[in-house]
């Protein structure tokens, strides 16, 4: 996928530090005692101070999750990591305080504190370079299109991958999501897909570009449900060894975020789809069948199925 | 039918499952006649390897008449007799072209597993974990072959099935060891591990031209299978103070001019790193535990082979790539491209240069698959080849 791994991974990161602010700070709302005992502050002394803390702390989890690539709601946790540890460095000065538990606890605070600061940096980068519009793609606000690129090669001439593919028709054959293509006439095809929770989505595409055994490029019509574009590109492998396929696609799915958020959830990531897709084209490509596990991706147990037709939906293979 | 299927750790049961249905054109439907447990089966058994699901049906070494083909099959026929290599290929793709039929690219369709493993994905393999395809097995009555026009081969009637039964597997196998080690004449093998593939990695080192074989265990039983069965002088590992010095002084100080690892994962040492090993196993801190390989490596002589056929699966501590890299040692590795090496091997077999039948020990009904893994994993009873019979 296209996304930007960096800015994901600490949007990821980001998520993660929004989810730990509302863990700790409902800790601190409804277990003051608890957690003054296990940091080593005496027990009963700061139980006010503690709440307050933790309602903060809910508050910035929350203004994270909300938005987990905006660096504002992260650079508001650097500040209550602050007020934390002022609290704590009082706390030292105190008769009743375990200092070795105190001590601990802010070497913690002082950890969590340096991957906020770390995280609020690099997401603030991104937006900048983002304004700069040093990245062509995404973030427009709203704008949650999947970009994936995927290269296989196949052992067969160019022109008999480029012929297969060409007829869009046969790509349900290895692309699982696929109900059917139909070609309506040279440059329009209509496409069948299953979209998240059982739905079918539809639309209307049409071919942009087609030079024999290079390229070829299509995107959904205008005013489709599920915008949508694609291009493969097949070149020659060196050393005689077939053709090397170049797949690109790019979709907004149906649902927006909600449903893709939803559809990672079960395992149904773009970037893997479209890699196993690539895998069975090689695979029909090159021995004329789909091989089918008996017990396809851990869904079942290695054993003869009963229903053949059953495990062949399983395997995402069309008879 | 009955098969026998995998249930968690040390439990395998025979169960009734569905009958195998054709699924694809170039499938075809085997009636097992004859099948055995492999070591590595015991590497399942012990829960070693990842991605096994509780159902799974076991076995990979089968032979068996050839009952229903599909569409696409035309090199075999209804009655067929034939024994079936484990690894499945395609027979199309570069790696199957280039001979390399273990390392097929197609017929493992949950390839995506073991490349997160593994980097690629090899082959498919029958009955041997989900992410090397998720097969079911042939320790069964019945097993579907895919891609049957290339991997099973015919048997001819005059050879018993225990006979032809080694084919799938232990023999090509052992025979590979010695292949990598590309032996010239006068020269000596050593080989780790004198369980049936190593048995059988001890007679081809000599069908393949050394001079002499020194082999390495400590089970009376199997040494002795070595010595007077496949020709081999034995090193009992617990019978000497270090199996390196034994070497040299076998060897005239040189070491052995390659070394054959058949053990695998499931090593033993009388030594402190076997303890060290097996808990950092426990811990999951490595998947393997390569002490077999460790000394293999430093007996080597300089500017040797290394050929490890034993299984191993995930990782590794501490590998001595010190003594790789300054004595210029050759590691070859790989699970057996078993279609390369079946029709010499059944050559072979026909003009009597060997019985591979000599290592079975036990014959059993599948119905007792359960007993038959438990005493060869228990080496009881002088264990070395369970076979079974529907």
């Amino acid at each position: 996928m296209r996304e930007d791994r960096s800015r994901s991974r600490y949007t990821h990161l980001a998520t993660g530090l929004g989810w730990f602010s509302i863990g700790l700070g409902l800790a601190e709302i409804t277990a003051p005692r608890s957690l003054a005992r296990l940091i080593g502050l005496a027990e009963n002394d700061h139980t006010n101070t503690l709440r307050a803390l933790g309602v903060r702390e809910v508050a910035h989890g929350v203004a994270i999750l909300a938005q987990p690539d905006n660096a504002a709601a992260v650079w508001a946790r650097v500040g209550g990591d602050a007020l934390d540890l002022g609290v704590l460095g009082a706390a030292m000065r105190e008769a009743e305080t375990d200092r070795a538990r105190l001590l601990a606890a802010i070497g913690a605070v002082t950890g969590v504190a340096v991957l906020d600061v770390l995280c609020a940096q690099q997401l603030g980068r991104d937006d900048a370079e983002l304004a700069a519009g040093k990245r062509r793609e995404r973030h427009a606000p709203g704008d949650r299109t999947v970009r994936v690129e995927q290269v296989t090669t196949i052992n067969k001439p160019v022109h008999e991958v480029y012929q297969f593919w060409r007829n869009f028709e046969n790509l349900p054959k290895f692309m699982r999501h696929l109900k059917s293509v139909e070609m309506l006439d040279d440059n329009r095809s209509r496409w069948r897909a299953k979209g998240p929770a059982g739905m079918t989505v539809e639309w209307e595409a049409e071919t942009l570009q087609d030079s024999e055994d290079e390229w070829i490029a299509w995107r959904s019509i205008e005013g489709s449900r599920v915008e949508n574009s694609g291009s493969v590109r097949f070149s020659p492998a060196p050393g005689a060894r077939g053709t090397e396929v170049r797949v690109q696609l790019q979709y907004s799915p149906p649902g927006g975020t909600f449903a893709r958020t939803i559809a990672k959830l079960f395992g149904e990531e773009p970037e893997q789809q479209i890699h196993e897709d690539l895998h069975r084209f090689k695979q029909l490509m090159e021995t004329g069948e789909i091989p089918i596990s008996d017990g396809p991706s851990l869904w079942r147990a290695a054993q003869p199925h009963k229903n053949p037709d059953k495990l062949r939906n399983l395997a995402g293979v069309q008879r | 039918m009955k098969a026998n299927c995998w249930h968690g750790r040390q439990h395998v049961r025979v169960e009734e499952v569905p009958d195998p249905r054709i699924l694809n054109p170039r499938d075809a439907i085997v009636k097992i006649t004859s099948t055995a447990i492999c070591g590595s089966d015991l590497h399942l058994y012990n829960g070693y390897i990842p991605t096994m699901k509780r159902g799974d049906v076991l076995g990979h070494e089968f032979m068996g008449e050839v009952v229903e083909v599909g569409s696409g099959v035309r090199t075999l026929a209804v009655g067929d007799r034939v024994v079936v290599p484990f690894p499945i290929a395609c027979g199309h793709c570069a790696q199957c072209e280039r001979d390399m039929y273990s390392l097929c690219e197609n017929s493992n369709p949950n390839a995506w597993m073991a490349e997160k493993l593994y980097g690629y994905s090899p082959c498919g393999i029958f009955g041997y974990s989900h992410l090397l395809g998720g097969y079911a097995g042939g320790q069964a009555e019945y097993a579907r072959v895919p891609f049957a026009d290339v991997g099973p081969l015919k048997v001819p009637d005059e050879l018993t099935d225990e006979q032809a039964l080694f084919l799938s597997d232990i023999f090509p196998t052992g025979y590979m060891g010695a292949d990598m080690c590309g032996i010239q004449p006068g020269e000596i093998v050593a080989v780790w591990g004198c369980g049936p593939v190593g048995q059988f990695a001890i007679k081809s080192a000599y069908l393949l031209g050394a001079e002499r074989v020194i082999a390495i265990d400590r089970f009376p039983s199997r040494l002795q299978m070595a010595r007077d069965k496949a020709g081999a002088d034995t090193i009992d590992y617990e019978d000497v103070d270090s199996v390196h010095e034994a070497l040299k002084e076998m060897t005239g100080g040189r070491g052995p001019d390659h070394c054959i690892d058949a053990v695998g994962l499931e090593g033993h040492s009388p030594g402190p790193m076997y303890g060290y090993d097996r808990m950092k196993q426990a811990f999951m801190l490595e998947t393997d535990r390569p002490v077999a390989l460790r000394e293999a490596i430093l007996a080597c002589r300089s500017g040797g082979v290394v050929s490890v056929i034993g299984v191993y699966g995930g990782f590794i501590d501490k590998f001595p790539m010190g003594a790789i890299v300054n004595r210029s040692l050759t590691i070859r590795s790989g699970q057996c491209h078993v279609h390369r090496y079946m029709r010499p091997l059944l050559e072979r077999i026909q003009k009597g240069d060997i019985d591979p039948s000599f290592v079975i020990t036990h014959r059993m009904r599948l119905d007792d698959a359960a007993e038959g893994f438990r005493i060869f994993n228990d080496k009881q009873d002088d264990c070395m080849k369970v076979v079974l019979t529907p």
